[in-house]
């Protein structure tokens, strides 16, 4: 202690002994501090980033412009309206740099071409991470309370999604994220309000339970209710993993609360024609493009048919053959909202069909199951548990109301900030984690989550994820003109017998009329102008494939004549372009001359036989419609408006508009319009 | 919009160096051996692709189908329970990236690659009885621009210039008199210009004295559309393309 306070007196005496040594050592000490803030400055890690990249360009070919654009010191992209106040560019040197497109060392690499300029957008809004951090621990991988580390490069197609909500062409994954957002259903559950106070609306039909004993058996429903994937690979209905006596409940309460609907019990009038045909079945169910919309597992395990409507592996386990044959009758008494045509089957052919369709089941499925009549205490507690499960969200069912706001909103799941997640032991601690662990196992998040489990590929997870990550609290928070808004479906009905007809045909099922509808089949909405009369009408008692190398899929309806007439005039009347010029390019007037220039014009100028079947015999093209009997078909003036442009007619049609001039379109018409029948290259003057 | 800072921090050196080695520690992380529990029980004398090789899948995605090598013996039978470990440029990841091959002596690994668009040389690797056996897989990662060209292509090109054909999807290649060439036919595409290929593009097979059975599409595609088409072409190429040098002006 004494010798500790000798050698401290003498440090002392050193240094502040005498006046002018106390001044020399406060000026040193004054010096050392002053010199800290540009130490600093010199050994921070984007100064390091910088030299980095000096001496990158320093070898390159433009090192002197690359120089010139470089800026030393910290770069900051603010802006007001976006939120970004982004000083990655500090260290990312290169973005903007062409010619460091061969640079594959971070962080000097050139962005990819993107349509946005990183000065208008800044980086942060696609990419995530600290925009406002100058060291890369910070703006990577910050995991404090209210900050997010960057996100994984296959989510990026959510910062897309902030601001387009409408379906951009780039974006094939965020675009299937919400279609599946839509199609599974989530939105019947999870609120998802858009920035612009439009809700998320699914597309998915979940069917009404409030006759659900007519249409099967509650052993049927037992088994769907404990694995809906055993019945159906490819159905959206997720799995609650109900144990034995919960799912009985359910099917009790199910059966017992529902009503009996006039017409489903009723005895079948005709008896099946399979005895005497047994191919009939298979034929008419063909005919009938129910495979358009109904898939079927084949011998191989591969579902074939479209998803629009429900899998038909094994609807012989599921249906019974009286509620069949009432549905296949007339959908629409069972179920108004179906997007099932009515078909005008005749009693003949519905047995057939109700035959056919009784054979597509699966004897193992369901064997095992009998379950005993169910007291009422079951069918109180199935009442119960179809509350707490809330399947009223998105089944209608007898005596049980529809729950509001039955799950978490998600309207701004995209900014939900991590100190609020508790996560699984393992797991990495970011959103987009959390967000794929919770779609992939919900009940791993503890015992009480009621979420189901989803039945998912990997690519429709990482979309569902994409589609979920882009509802953040900033695309909410910028101004409404930055947004891009999403395009609903109008709410078109066409009017009077024929919007009655077009309703029981389910034609928006398939087809597009003015902004409502499916994308199976082409937009009708100009349909008017583009054909004839006598081709309408004959199309629709017997349709035929138009184009060489698609699947024909539109069925037979067995319309009336008067039916037939009335839709051909309704069709022909209201859906007619303000665009076309019927008198403008009228046949009358065609020469044999122009004619065969217009010819001339079709093999060798524009060499439209790459694509097109003109003479079934030489034409070989195979991609747009067989033009053989198109002057039979198509209106002269609809030809020539089209040869002119056709994107204006039918927008994204993959016919090039080759800008023809209007001598060369009139001749091209008259050649076309020349060709009425089959076969030949048309009529020989 | 952009403003610079110079020096203007005050203090807390000591918590930007802790950073700094934090930054330093977590940069030096390397995974631990993902094959440490894998028992090799055979050895094979030779690798080779069964499938998923030369994918085309996007940056940072998962290829849509695995990628599955076989280990063969010196007579060509399979060899089960042979270690095949997958190795691959920066940012590709494999799960798993060791494993034994099965009973029919294949290994299958889910193949994510990285976020830089290109070609993406991938080996795998077996120990083999005398010296280790390695094969190159090539897959390629398409990015925003390449992707918007691929989905294009599919619309508008690939009816015509890809032969491959399906139910779904008829191929109009063998109808065509002159055939069009495959977009990954780098032999032919990798000797014409950009400035070439936009102008077969925007006016057709005959601005290059070409057949015409190639329409124009300049009225119909966008500047920016041309150019992600021919940036997917680039990217798909086969054997890869390599793009000229700049030409810099002498000082």
């Amino acid at each position: 202690m004494h010798l500790l306070r000798k050698y401290l007196s003498s440090a002392w005496q050193a240094l502040f002994g005498d006046p002018v040594r106390a001044f020399g050592v406060v000026s040193l000490i004054l010096l050392l501090a002053l010199a800290i803030a540009p130490a600093k400055e010199h050994f921070s890690q984007w100064h390091s980033f910088q030299r980095k990249y000096l001496a990158l360009i320093h070898d390159r070919g433009d090192a002197i412009s690359l120089r010139r654009r470089f800026e030393p010191g910290i770069h900051q992209i603010w802006l007001p309206e976006l939120g970004v106040v982004d000083r990655c560019t500090t260290c990312h040197l290169g973005l903007k740099e062409a010619s460091l497109a061969d640079v594959n060392q971070q962080p000097f690499r050139k962005h990819p071409v993107v349509p946005h300029p990183v000065d208008g957008f800044g980086c942060v809004i696609c990419h995530g991470g600290q925009g406002q951090a100058t060291t890369v621990a910070e703006a990577h991988h910050s995991e404090r309370a209210g900050e997010e580390p960057i996100l994984p490069t296959r989510y990026i197609e959510s910062g897309c999604g902030q601001c387009h909500q409408n379906s951009l062409p780039g974006t094939p994954q965020l675009n299937l994220g919400r279609s599946v957002l839509a199609r599974y259903g989530c939105v019947h559950c999870h609120a998802i309000t858009r920035p612009d106070g439009s809700k998320v609306e699914a597309t998915d039909h979940p069917p009404s339970l409030a006759h659900i004993a007519d249409k099967s058996t509650r052993e049927w429903i037992f088994s769907w209710l404990k694995d809906p994937q055993a019945y159906a690979a490819s159905t959206t209905m997720p799995n609650y993993k109900l144990n034995d006596s919960d799912a009985n409940d359910i099917s009790a309460y199910l059966v017992s609360s529902s009503k009996p609907q006039a017409g489903d019990s009723a005895a079948p009038s005709a008896k099946p024609a399979a005895a005497a045909d047994p191919a009939a079945g298979p034929s008419l169910y063909g005919e009938s493009f129910c495979v358009s919309c109904h898939a079927v597992q084949n011998a191989a395990g591969n579902l074939v048919g479209g998803d629009l409507g429900p899998e038909l592996t094994r609807i012989g386990n599921k249906a019974n053959p009286q509620w069949l044959a009432a549905w296949l009758e007339n959908p629409r008494v069972y179920d108004a909202t179906t997007p099932m045509p009515r078909y005008r089957f005749t009693p003949q052919q519905i047995a057939t069909l109700v035959a056919f369709l009784q054979a597509k089941s699966d004897s193992d499925y369901g064997s095992g199951v009998h379950l005993d009549a169910a007291s009422p205490q079951q069918i109180t507690h199935g009442r119960k548990l179809i509350v707490e499960l809330g399947c009223a969200a998105c089944h209608e069912i007898n005596g049980v109301q529809k729950p509001e706001n039955f799950a978490p909103d998600l309207s701004t799941i995209g900014s939900k900030p991590l100190a609020q997640i508790v996560f699984l032991p393992g797991m990495e601690h970011s959103l987009s984690s959390y967000i794929v662990a919770k779609i992939r196992q919900p009940r791993a998040f503890g015992p009480s989550v009621k979420m189901p489990q989803f039945t998912l590929t990997a690519s429709q997870t990482d979309a569902l994820t994409t589609a979920l990550l882009a509802l953040t609290a900033r695309s909410r928070a910028i101004p409404d003109k930055l947004r891009v808004a999403a395009v609903p479906d109008s709410k078109y009905q066409p009017a009077g017998h024929a919007g009655k007809l077009i309703a029981e045909l389910a034609c928006f099922s398939c087809h597009r009329f003015n902004g409502r509808g499916g994308d199976m089949a082409p937009d009708l909405t100009w349909e008017g102008s583009s054909v004839q009369r006598q081709w309408l009408g004959d199309f629709l008692h017997n349709p035929n494939t138009l184009r060489p190398s698609l699947i024909r899929r539109m069925p037979r309806f067995n319309l009336s004549d008067s039916d037939n007439k009335e839709l051909t005039d309704y069709i022909l009347t209201v859906y007619q372009s303000p665009a076309i010029d019927v008198d403008l390019a009228s046949v009358a007037t065609n020469s044999p001359d122009v004619v065969e220039h217009g010819k001339q014009l079709f093999y060798s100028k524009y060499a439209c036989q790459s694509c097109h079947i003109v003479d079934t015999k030489a034409d070989k093209g195979y991609i747009g419609p067989t033009l053989t009997q198109v002057g039979s078909r198509l209106t002269p003036a609809w030809v020539y408006a089209w040869l002119k442009n056709p994107q204006a007619l039918r927008p994204g049609t993959a016919e090039p508009n080759q800008n023809l001039s209007d001598e060369d379109a009139r001749a091209l018409t008259a050649f076309l319009t020349s060709q009425k029948g089959p076969g030949g290259r048309g009529a020989k003057q | 919009m952009m403003r610079r800072f110079t020096g203007s921090m005050t203090f807390g050196t000591s918590a930007i160096l802790a950073l700094l080695s934090f930054a330093a520690f977590a940069g030096c992380k390397r995974p631990a051996p993902a094959n440490a529990a894998l028992k090799a029980t055979a050895q094979g004398t030779a690798l080779v692709e069964s499938s998923g090789g030369h994918q085309v899948g996007v940056t940072g995605t998962a290829l849509k189908d695995p990628l599955v090598v076989q280990v063969n013996d010196d007579h060509g039978t399979a060899v089960p329970g042979a270690l095949v470990e997958f190795q691959g440029s920066a940012g590709v990841s494999f799960d798993p990236a060791a494993v034994l091959t099965d009973a029919s002596g294949q290994a299958t690994t889910a193949v994510t690659l990285g976020a830089i668009a290109g070609r993406y040389e991938l080996n795998a690797v077996t120990p083999g009885k005398a010296a280790p056996v390695s094969l190159a897989i090539v897959e390629v990662a398409l990015g925003y621009q390449e992707r918007v060209g691929a989905i294009l292509a599919d619309k508008y090109c690939s009816r015509c210039h890809d032969s491959e054909s399906s139910p779904e999807r008829v191929s109009n290649y063998d109808n065509l008199e002159v055939k069009p060439h495959p977009f990954t036919d780098g032999s032919t595409l990798n000797k014409m210009s950009d400035a070439d290929l936009t102008s077969i593009i925007l006016h057709g097979g005959p601005a290059l004295n070409r057949s015409a059975l190639m329409p124009p599409y300049g009225n119909t595609l966008s500047a920016s559309d041309v150019k992600a088409l021919i940036a997917y072409t680039r990217t798909v190429s086969d054997p890869p393309y390599q793009p000229p040098g700049t030409v810099y002006e002498r000082k």
